[in-house]
């Protein structure tokens, strides 16, 4: 067995403008297949990714909002967004999707996924990581 | 490659998997299991239906451990193993299932 | 002249935004798509930056506001939503177009 490491994807763009978002999420659950300890930053524009009541049939592309929801069947169960980024945004937690997992440990009770944390406390966070891809 | 279905000729990728999901219809999934010298019993029924479900709420097609577990507590832990999945879809649960439901290749699956 | 602009760039990622409005005249219209149309968060540094500029009408375009998932309650007062055809209307009453990118 190899040693489980600790990987953190941050997220830093808009949804629909580039195609960063969705690589990044495709990456995380291709990656998901190899036990590691995963983690997710949404970050500047990419806490716009997680907005809910995205409604993409006008503008002929895909919504794959609804997919950042099955990260908990993939075992991602520590999603960071920064509260300095939401609010510089305009956005409040409210108006963000509510991701939960299934704690194996607690007779599979859903727990909420998405954890606020600061611009330092997310540098800490970056700072214990063993590969951080960002995209 | 495209494949026939109810007088219909609908198109398909390389591998076989529907181009457009919208396309899928139950005869679909009759077609391809037939080509793959499979009937489908209630139990692949299950399968693809929960599938069809899955895609609809979440966008993807699930790898095949998601699949396992969340069949499992879908339609109980008897089913919910890769035993009972491989005996209904020798092909791979993920990959063959997929396939019959017009889902596309789940992601990750090589 | 009246010009109309057009912003398809965040304008927390890109200073299209802040230039365009910068160079905007009195009388011009600025039209936001695309990641353009975070400006219009209410309660967003960019937002702030609209209604200090005076004299230039601003609009959003409709399709995706809603793809973004950012509801019409979100948006600052005096934001004009158009839906596609209402772009190719800003077209044509206009003199002539810049596309910031």
């Amino acid at each position: 067995m190899s040693e489980i490491k600790k990987f953190l994807y941050v997220n830093r763009k808009a949804p629909y403008g580039t195609v960063y978002a969705l690589e990044s999420l495709e990456v995380v659950l291709i990656g998901a297949a190899f036990d590691q300890d995963v983690s997710l930053a949404f970050i500047d524009d990419g806490v716009f990714q997680l907005a809910k009541g995205q409604k993409t049939t006008d503008i002929g592309m895909k919504n794959f909002s609804p997919t950042y929801s099955a990260l908990g069947d993939y075992e991602v169960k520590k999603i960071y967004v920064e509260k300095e980024s939401l609010e510089e945004r305009g956005l409040t937690p409210d108006n963000l999707l509510h991701l939960t997992y299934e704690d194996e440990d607690e007779d599979y009770a859903e727990k909420d996924s998405i954890q606020f944390v600061s611009r330092a406390e997310l540098s800490d966070i970056m700072d214990q990581q063993d590969v951080v891809p960002s995209f | 490659m495209t494949i026939e279905v109810n007088g219909k000729s609908l198109e398909t990728d390389e591998e076989g998997y529907l181009a457009d999901l919208n396309q899928w219809e139950p005869e679909v999934a009759t077609m391809m299991a037939k080509a793959d010298d499979t009937e489908l019993s209630d139990a692949h029924w299950e399968v693809i239906n929960f599938l069809r479900e899955y895609y609809e709420e979440y966008q993807i097609a699930p790898a095949v451990r998601v699949l396992t577990k969340a069949i499992g507590k879908k339609l109980g832990k008897d089913k919910g193993n890769s035993k009972y999945l491989y005996e209904l879809f020798p092909y791979g649960p993920a990959k063959q299932a997929c396939k019959y439901a017009g889902l596309p290749k789940p992601t990750g699956c090589v | 002249m009246a010009m109309l602009h057009t912003v398809n760039k965040s304008p927390f990622e890109r200073n299209s935004f802040d230039s365009c409005l910068s160079h905007a005249k009195a009388g011009s219209s600025i039209l936001l798509f695309e990641d353009g149309i975070y400006a219009v968060v209410k309660g967003s540094s960019a937002s702030g930056k609209i209604q200090k500029a005076s004299g230039v009408s601003i609009y959003a375009l409709g399709p995706d506001l809603k793809a973004r998932g950012i509801g019409e309650d979100q948006i600052i007062g005096g934001v004009t939503v158009v839906d596609y055809g209402g772009f190719v209307d800003l077209v044509t009453r206009h003199d002539s177009v810049q596309s910031w990118l």
